[in-house]
């Protein structure tokens, strides 16, 4: 479903990702793992189309997204849940959900019932500004932004960064049953260990190059991954 | 003072007021998407009275009304808005603030020159737009041109809500100032919505220029620099990069400038200016700007 194929990424004088290559089936959850500062983030902006690569490949079914205007990504069904939530803090929480739909509106208040249904803590906030959501939230929102697209595929940027154990594993929990739903995951996170107990494959990235990928379950079990992601 | 002069000057002061909130709209749209205080926007003023010079005679000649000439004014104040964003903006907007600034202080040093050479240094006078009568309601004399184009300038503002509140065009509007990332990923085209805010702005600059020359009919090729200016205070007064703020500042500002003229004439500056750093003290995101979020 998305192929990445020896993407190259700099900042100015910075490289940020040296040629990466990862795959994501359709209906999988595959995360990425990684120290702070090895380009987790940087592969999915680029992915999307917020920054620019220098060279390789990405396709996401069959569409070149290198040679596609950012805005129009979501067009394909690819959707982002960015690091830090990126939600519209002066909108309410209503028309944060708009937005997730502005482009494919058709059937906007069935998905947005779905959404409310699914955090039933949203509906009760519908009519406040998004902005003053605690962080777990926020963070929702950003989740049922994403979902307002009807995407086929979910990149997420850390959605459990900030959160509350208890929330980590309502974060968690969400990202399983959308998944379940047959929308297909790339997951990014630095709380490994639970990033790995969802998915079905991993890639570990160290500053700008991937130096192990296997079946999740392999990796939990992987020696180096013990040592330096799971303290162990 | 007498009710009837008091009434007057409310009227006056909103009339006025109306005026530059409509221009200061145009200021802080255009702030709140892109941080860029566009200096040439009062010379958009001057664009458009300048079209409604040469578009008010053509209308009346041909026998339809001289108003009509308002829409001349917004087509072509909105394509040079357009093009300035385009071809002058736009290449320097990754370059930082500095360039940024300074491009726009030379865009209007270039379309203040540009107009002396195509229309010379001498004003002129515009015909007259609306011609309706004065009326006199308990012993108050009320020119209804000037009721016609304060209704005019609140009808604008109340629409320019509805349309940002209501369409998506105007929540795009409203999303690409909170978060471009956040836009794009919606499927926003960013570049497109700053276009669009350009358009915007620059058309209300338009309307503007009708309601002053309604009010004062004259046109040099440097009256955006006096509009311009106290637009801008009534932009940051109100909150810059909030759109309820620019039309509350516009309000104050013409109501400030019709009453001190009146009682201390010579402390028309002093007041206005004095008026600003009392407010900026007391709350530096002017009166409707949020004290969180982004910093003026
Ligand atoms: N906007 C930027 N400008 C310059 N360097 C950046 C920028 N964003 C990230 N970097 C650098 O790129 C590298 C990868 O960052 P990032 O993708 O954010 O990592 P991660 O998400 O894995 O923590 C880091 O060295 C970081 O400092
Ligand atoms: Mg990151």
């Amino acid at each position: 479903m998305l192929e990445v194929k020896d993407l190259k990424v700099n900042y100015g004088a910075v490289q940020a990702l040296d040629g990466i290559s990862l795959t994501v089936n359709d209906g999988e959850i595959v995360s990425l793992i990684g120290a702070n500062g090895a380009g987790k983030t940087t592969t999915l902006r680029t992915i999307t189309g917020l920054e620019k690569a220098a060279s390789g490949s990405i396709v996401f079914d069959g569409h070149d997204l290198r040679k596609t205007e950012p805005s129009k990504i979501i067009n394909l069904k690819l959707a982002h849940v960015p690091e830090g939530r990126h939600i519209f803090p002066e909108m309410t929480v209503e028309e944060n959900l708009e937005m997730g739909a502005y482009a494919d509106p058709v059937g906007m208040s069935e998905t947005m019932q779905d959404v409310y249904t699914r955090f039933p803590r949203l509906k009760e906030r519908r009519r406040q500004l998004a902005g003053t959501l605690s962080g777990g939230e926020q963070q929702m929102l950003a989740v049922g932004r994403a979902l307002m697209a009807k995407p086929k595929m979910i990149l997420m940027d850390e959605p459990s960064m900030g959160l509350s154990p208890l929330l980590v594993q309502e974060i968690f929990d969400i990202i399983q049953e959308v998944n379940k739903q047959g929308i297909t995951i790339l997951l990014v996170e630095q709380n490994a260990q639970m990033a790995l107990s969802i998915s079905d494959r991993a890639y570990v990235l160290e500053t700008g190059h991937i130096t192990i990928q296997g079946k999740a379950s392999d990796l939990l079990n992987d020696e180096r991954v013990k040592k330096a992601y799971l303290g162990q | 003072m007498t009710f009837s002069l008091f009434f007057q000057s409310i009227v006056n002061g909103l009339n006025l007021g109306a005026t530059y909130a409509l221009i200061a709209l145009g200021y802080t749209m255009v702030y709140g998407i892109i941080r860029m205080i566009n200096f040439a926007h009062g010379d958009f003023i001057m664009i458009g009275a300048y079209t409604l010079f040469y578009t008010v005679p053509l209308m009346v000649n041909n026998g339809m009304p001289a108003w009509l000439a308002v829409f001349a004014a917004i087509v072509v104040c909105a394509i040079v808005g357009v093009l300035v964003e385009i071809f002058a903006y736009r290449p320097v907007r990754k370059a930082g603030p500095m360039s940024a600034l300074i491009t726009a202080l030379a865009m209007s040093i270039f379309l203040q020159n540009l107009a002396m050479v195509l229309f010379g240094a001498r004003p002129h006078n515009v015909a007259a737009i609306f011609s309706l009568p004065s009326v006199t309601v308990a012993g108050v004399t009320i020119s209804l041109n000037v009721v016609l184009t304060i209704a005019i300038g609140l009808a604008i503002m109340l629409g320019l809500q509805l349309f940002v509140k209501k369409t998506k065009l105007g929540k795009a509007m409203r999303a690409v100032p909170q978060d471009r990332d956040a836009s794009t990923l919606m499927g926003i085209n960013v570049n497109k919505i700053i276009t669009v805010t350009f358009a915007i702005g620059s058309a209300l600059a338009a309307v503007a220029a009708l309601m002053y020359c309604t009010t004062y009919p004259r046109v040099t090729n440097n009256m955006g620099t006096t509009m311009g200016m106290k637009a801008f205070i009534a932009a940051v007064l109100g909150g810059i990069g909030v759109i309820p703020g620019a039309m509350l500042g516009g309000v104050l500002i013409g109501l400030i400038e019709v009453f001190v003229r009146l009682f201390a004439p010579g402390w028309y500056e002093a007041v206005t200016y004095g008026t600003l750093i009392v407010i900026l003290l007391v709350k530096p995101s002017g009166i409707l700007g949020r004290n969180t979020g982004e910093k003026v």
